[in-house]
């Protein structure tokens, strides 16, 4: 399952919402994404005094993020997995993103968080915008993340 | 056509979509690039690095030579930032 929101998340009900009432389960593997304080001078962070602003493609998210996590599920023997992508204006320490993959083995659950954080962050359209005292900024893109995304190609 | 623009590519032409009929030369997403270009220096400025330019066609990523010909919605953006 896939969502798109502004609202915060809670990793222990969304386990819960995927684990009830199910015993094939033998595996959950969250990744939650955090808003880092200024990723442009990562040197000298300044806590409480930037924002994080995300800006996304309505319709397209969506629909991207479906397609990386049915890639996953034809890939690896996933009992379930949930997306939930936060937009709009955040703070250093918020969470951002959350990936879920449950399987009867760890492996799959495992490889298939990797496989969709790394697709998620080249292919879904969210694009993060810093404000601080000193202005504003885009996040530039990292070649770092093509590499990884390209790995399961 | 639905044009649509995200990020720095939304600031610099200064909205966040609009509805254009295009010329029939206009056929790949970057003679596309090429007609906006050519109407305004805000479109110029926006488009002037088309290294950091994606597109997308029907909400689907594409390459700049890419046909948007019969396209519904093209957007651009610079390469995303998400996750």
């Amino acid at each position: 399952m896939v969502r798109v929101e502004e609202d915060d998340f809670d990793l222990s009900t969304e386990v819960k919402k995927i684990t009830d009432g199910r015993t094939d389960i033998g595996a959950v593997v969250s990744f939650t994404g955090l808003v880092r304080d200024f990723q442009n001078n990562a040197d000298t962070p300044k806590p409480d005094q930037g924002q994080m602003t995300l800006e996304h493609y309505p319709g397209m998210t969506e629909k991207q993020l479906e397609q990386i996590e049915a890639e996953a599920h034809k890939r690896w023997p996933l009992s379930a997995s949930l997306i939930i992508h936060r937009f709009g204006t955040l703070n250093p320490g918020d969470q951002i993103v959350l990936v879920l993959t449950a399987s009867p083995h760890r492996q799959a659950a495992f490889e298939a968080a990797m496989f969709l954080m790394d697709w998620l962050k080249t292919k879904a359209p969210f694009w993060k915008k810093e404000t601080g005292p000193e202005g504003e900024a885009w996040v530039a893109a990292k070649s770092d993340d093509d590499a990884a995304a390209d790995k399961w190609s | 056509m639905k044009l649509l623009y995200f990020a720095w590519l939304r600031e610099r032409i200064g909205v966040p979509e609009e509805e254009r009929d295009l010329p029939a030369s206009v056929t790949t997403a970057h003679e596309l690039i090429d007609y906006l270009s050519a109407q305004g220096s805000a479109y110029q400025a926006a488009f002037a690095d088309r290294e950091l330019i994606k597109v997308a066609i029907d909400q689907e990523h594409a390459a700049l030579t890419a046909s948007v010909v019969g396209a519904h919605e093209v957007a651009f953006f610079p390469p995303v930032t998400g996750g």
